[in-house]
């Protein structure tokens, strides 16, 4: 046990990039490409802000991801409380100094980034937990306390999250969170208990939902309700990726984006762009290219020595696989408009920020997956 | 190692749970991709459509109408270019510079001005703002010399109809105009092609023919962004314009007509006898149908409308008049198919006949003597139909009078203003005033007097149907596919191939020879009531009837009044009428001319028709060498 312990911290530079993923790199590096090129089309076909800025993000924020991946795995164990409490503070900070605009309050202006503490959070929560799980005796699990303190560690931040006001990211943070409960073995009864608990008390929080997120469920349930305004983005979304067929209308050429009939086509609606361009078999492809890099993410966390390890990636695989279903429901009119980002591809440093922690730390867990934690 | 244990249950557990999710995973997606299949596969035509929907707009232009021509080819209306002026808001630099300066160039009313400021409120930036929709060509000129100085202004050439004839063809042609909200309600095709800017008939041939007439827009289809804004042009697909109609009738005798016709109130008609082609139809006074196009000015309205000739009036087809001596061949022609009198027939006119204490005169005081029926036609004397009607009785000579076309719409496939007239008889007064006919009123009806009321139309119709022995045919304006010509017909009749029932009016044609010969007499002997006005040149040789009706435009209440003349000047003067029909050896045309209070029909109607033969048989040649013009369908 000493023995592991030494070896892998003393694996030399190369022995650190020679275990990276590079499949997972790959993919990482391919839907980078495909964001530009969305991002560029989203542009009208013009090298212009979103193009350039989504660019140099992508940049950053990929040699970060390398960074990050490069420090052992135990660092992030050890500092996985600290992220958590810091993101936390930023929440409270948020709450009380963040920037407002059209009537959330989500930002801090870092004056390099404008950051969306939120988005840290979906990372956050994960690693916090994904601690608290790996340290926690099997047979305390189910037990009142410890499920009270992990629930408090989801509810607190979530609580922050709502009253921003952001449902949706609310709602990623918090299935996040909840899957870690579930992969640390708490029992399937609360899990259906509590599934049943929220079924009966829908109606109570639904009387506590802001007018604007009722009017956005009514809206799912019949977009053509209000075509002009609610169910517009939705309408307008079905019409672009439907009217994009097999093959697409190709790059450049998605009609109801450069005639602007859709909205947030940089960000929310991105993929409604990419499939309206590049149809069917692009979607599947760019689906594919999602599929895979969850599952190397699976793998390394299969592979992982450290339940540590193990729990964050499947963590975040399950969350990364998460922000995608909710993201192309909500475009596909599967699920009511909640704000939720599609991982890489949307316009938006702080999930791009967040999203490639995730990924470093993944491959971190990779480079150091003999590594055993404690 | 219990610790060790431990551990490796809970990575089992981890291991086991997560296969769990896996699985629900690559269901969740297969659900996604079952989603997008069904959106881009299934369903990708509708939204296809969709989306064409949202980026593909189609935007009118008006249509070009077709022509009108003359029996010539020439043609009678047309499509002028005009120069308009536009402005598109959003090229404005300064809108109220611009329109100070337009202001001054164009010498616009500062009450155009604020329509155009109003106008400008209710449009998108990028729709064109019509300023002026007929320029000068020197305006227009002006303009673009200024062009530099005019930011966002638009000199624009269009196409707008155009009568380059002016008046002579407005009672047959009508005018267009913008439509009303009843002309698109009332016309599909209008509806279906209505763009602003664009004009419908809104009288005569223009309306009655507006579907035939109207062509098809020219369509561009523009692809357009979320705010309607034009971002390109897909295509534009070039309309047609509206079938060319031509029509029988031929500007030179119009032309004539007219002039004939100036500064009186009146009509002339000519027809041709075989073909039932009208080729000249004039309603005097006219007006100008091109001060429609535009908007006719209050000035100008207020000229038309307060003319005390009516020249909004069609008097061809919708003025109703007494026959008056017109109807005299009628008579006679009546009586003899019924056997009441033979030409022989003779009576003594003494200047007036007595009856039930009631004097009816002659209008020569002094008689003309004994007259058989020749005489009686040429001298045109009263006394004689007086007699020969009473004889007669009214309801055979309606019967008469029907089958030669009188009480009967001659152009009502045309013409929806045309007027019905009236032929009365004992049945008719009975139903209509309640009465019972009394004799006298079949004596003032043999002299074309009374409640009988024709159309200068009918009675054209009625010298046709005489000159051409008695068969019946079509009246027709429009050159149509009809395959037979004048000449075909004649022929025809003559070999007596299209000899029915039907189409023959009269029993025994010598009665219709003897009438003609009468005409004949009236026109070209010594004491004949148009003997002054003949030809002698047999070539232009015509035969007619003289008319002088006794009153004007009549009201019911007049008509039912014994009426005396000669109390208010211009107003209770007679109407001069006059019918012939010539070439006498060989007929081929009739015509019918009336003016109001124009006095007496052998002083002032006759002479008319000399002028008119002289023309009409000069261009017979010329006519029929038009047979093999191409014939449009209609």
């Amino acid at each position: 046990m000493l023995g592991y312990s030494r070896l892998s911290s003393e694996l030399s530079f190369f022995q650190k990039v020679k275990n990276l993923d590079f499949i997972l790199i790959f993919c990482i590096i391919l839907i980078a490409v495909i964001s530009v090129l969305v991002m560029y089309s989203t542009d009208g076909g013009e090298f212009l802000y979103h193009t350039k800025s989504h660019l140099i993000k992508l940049l950053t924020f990929f040699s970060l991801m390398i960074i990050v991946s490069f420090l052992n795995i135990k660092f992030w164990h050890i500092t996985s409380y600290f992220f958590y409490f810091i993101v936390l503070l930023l929440l409270i900070w948020v709450s009380i100094y963040g920037i407002k605009v059209s009537g959330s309050q989500r930002w801090i202006n870092l004056y390099f980034i404008v950051l969306q503490p939120s988005e840290l959070m979906k990372i956050g929560i994960i690693l916090c937990l994904a601690k608290y799980y790996h340290r926690i005796k099997l047979k305390n699990v189910n037990s009142l306390i410890s499920i009270t303190v992990a629930l408090s560690i989801i509810l607190i931040p979530i609580i922050l999250v709502l009253s921003q006001p952001d449902l949706g990211t609310s709602i990623l943070i918090a299935s996040s969170g909840l899957i870690i409960l579930w992969l640390g073995g708490v029992k399937m009864k609360y899990f259906i208990i509590s599934f049943f608990g929220f079924l009966i008390s829908l109606p109570f929080i639904i009387s506590f939902l802001k007018p604007y997120q009722k009017l956005r469920i009514l809206t799912f349930l019949d977009p053509d309700r209000d075509p002009l305004g609610a169910g517009y983005q939705i309408i307008q979304s079905k019409i672009a990726i439907g009217s994009g067929g097999i093959n697409g209308k190709g790059f450049l050429k998605g009609t109801q984006s450069y005639l602007e009939f859709l909205p947030e086509k940089h960000t929310d609606f991105i993929f409604t762009l990419f499939s309206e361009e590049f149809g069917f078999l692009g979607s599947i492809g760019l689906l594919l290219i999602y599929s895979i890099i969850i599952f190397r993410i699976i793998r390394i966390g299969a592979i992982s020595r450290s339940n540590f390890a193990k729990l964050f990636c499947f963590g975040f695989a399950f969350a990364i696989f998460v922000y995608i279903v909710v993201n192309l429901s909500m475009v596909l009119g599967l699920l009511p408009i909640v704000g939720s980002p599609l991982p890489i591809m949307s316009f938006g440093g702080s999930s791009l920020l967040a999203t490639m922690i995730g990924f470093g730390i993944v491959l971190s867990a990779k480079i150091n997956h003999k590594q055993m934690i404690g | 190692m219990i610790k060790e244990n431990l551990n490796i249950r809970k990575t089992d557990i981890i291991n086991r749970r997560m296969f769990v999710i896996g699985a629900a995973k690559i269901i969740i997606f297969g659900g996604i991709i079952a989603r997008l299949f069904f959106l881009q596969i299934t369903e990708n035509k509708k939204y296809l459509t969709l989306s064409d929907k949202n980026r593909i707009r189609e935007w009118k232009l008006p249509s070009v109408r077709g022509n009108i021509v003359d029996y010539f080819g020439n043609v009678i209306a047309g499509n002028l270019k005009v120069y308009q002026l536009h402005i598109i808001p959003e090229q404005v630099e300064n809108f109220n510079y611009l329109l100070s300066r337009l202001k001054i160039l164009l010498e616009l009313s500062n009450k155009k001005i604020s329509e155009i400021i109003k106008l400008r409120t209710e449009l998108k930036p990028w729709e064109s703002l019509i300023v002026s929709e007929n320029l000068s060509w020197e305006k227009f000129v002006k303009i673009n010399n200024h062009l530099y100085d005019l930011v966002g202004a638009k000199p624009v050439m269009t196409i707008s109809r155009n009568y380059p004839f002016s008046d002579i063809y407005t009672h047959i042609l009508g005018y267009v105009s913008e439509p009303n909200e009843e002309d698109i309600l009332q016309n599909e095709t209008i509806k279906e092609r209505f763009v602003p800017g664009m004009k419908v008939g809104k009288l005569g041939l223009e309306k009655k023919l507006e579907d035939q007439l109207i062509g098809t827009n020219d369509i561009q289809r523009y692809e357009v962004n979320a705010y309607g804004r034009r971002v390109n042009q897909l295509n534009y697909q070039k309309g047609q314009q509206g079938s060319e109609i031509r029509l029988t009738l031929d500007t030179e005798i119009q032309k004539l007509s007219a002039k004939l016709l100036a500064n009186k109130a009146g009509s002339i008609s000519v027809m041709d006898i075989y073909s039932g082609e009208v080729l000249a139809m004039h309603s005097s006074p006219s007006y100008d149908p091109n001060l429609f196009l535009f908007g006719i000015s209050n000035d100008e309205w207020e000229l038309i409308i307060n003319n005390p000739l009516k020249p909004l009036i069609n008097k061809t087809l919708s003025g109703l008049y007494s026959p008056g001596s017109t109807i005299k061949p009628i008579v006679a022609l009546s009586a003899l198919e019924n056997k009441i009198i033979t030409p022989n027939f003779k009576v003594n006119c003494t200047g007036k006949i007595e009856l039930y204490g009631q004097t009816f005169h002659c209008w020569k005081e002094k008689g003309h003597g004994t007259v058989d029926l020749k005489n009686a036609m040429k001298q045109s004397c009263d006394t004689y139909f007086y007699e020969t009607a009473r004889l007669l009785g009214v309801d055979r000579l309606k019967i008469t009078a029907e089958k030669f076309g009188l009480g009967k719409k001659v152009l009502a496939k045309y013409f929806d203003i045309e007027k019905q007239g009236l032929f009365p008889n004992t049945i008719w007064k009975k139903n209509n005033l309640g009465k019972g006919w009394v004799l006298g009123e079949t004596l003032i009806t043999g002299i074309g007097q009374g409640y009988i009321q024709t159309t200068p139309i009918q009675l054209c119709l009625m010298t046709a149907l005489i000159a051409n022995g008695g068969y019946k045919i079509e009246p027709k304006i429009i050159v149509n596919n009809e395959p037979l010509s004048s000449l075909e017909v004649k022929r025809n009749i003559e070999a007596q191939k299209l000899i029915n029932l039907e189409s023959q009016l009269v029993k025994d044609k010598r009665n219709l020879e003897i009438i003609q010969k009468a005409m004949f007499s009236s026109t070209n002997e010594i004491r004949g009531t148009s003997y002054r006005s003949r030809i002698d040149n047999p070539k232009y040789q015509f035969a007619g009837k003289t008319g002088t009706a006794q009153v004007k435009r009549i009201s019911k209440r007049e008509r039912e009044l014994d009426l005396k003349i000669d109390q208010i000047p211009y107003n209770d003067r007679d109407h001069a009428l006059y019918v012939a029909y010539g070439p006498y050896v060989n007929p081929r045309y009739a015509l019918s001319i009336i003016i109001e209070h124009g006095g007496s029909g052998s002083a002032t109607a006759a002479p008319m028709a000399k002028e008119l033969f002289k023309l009409i048989i000069d261009r017979e040649e010329l006519r029929d060498k038009q047979l093999n013009f191409e014939k449009i369908n209609i």
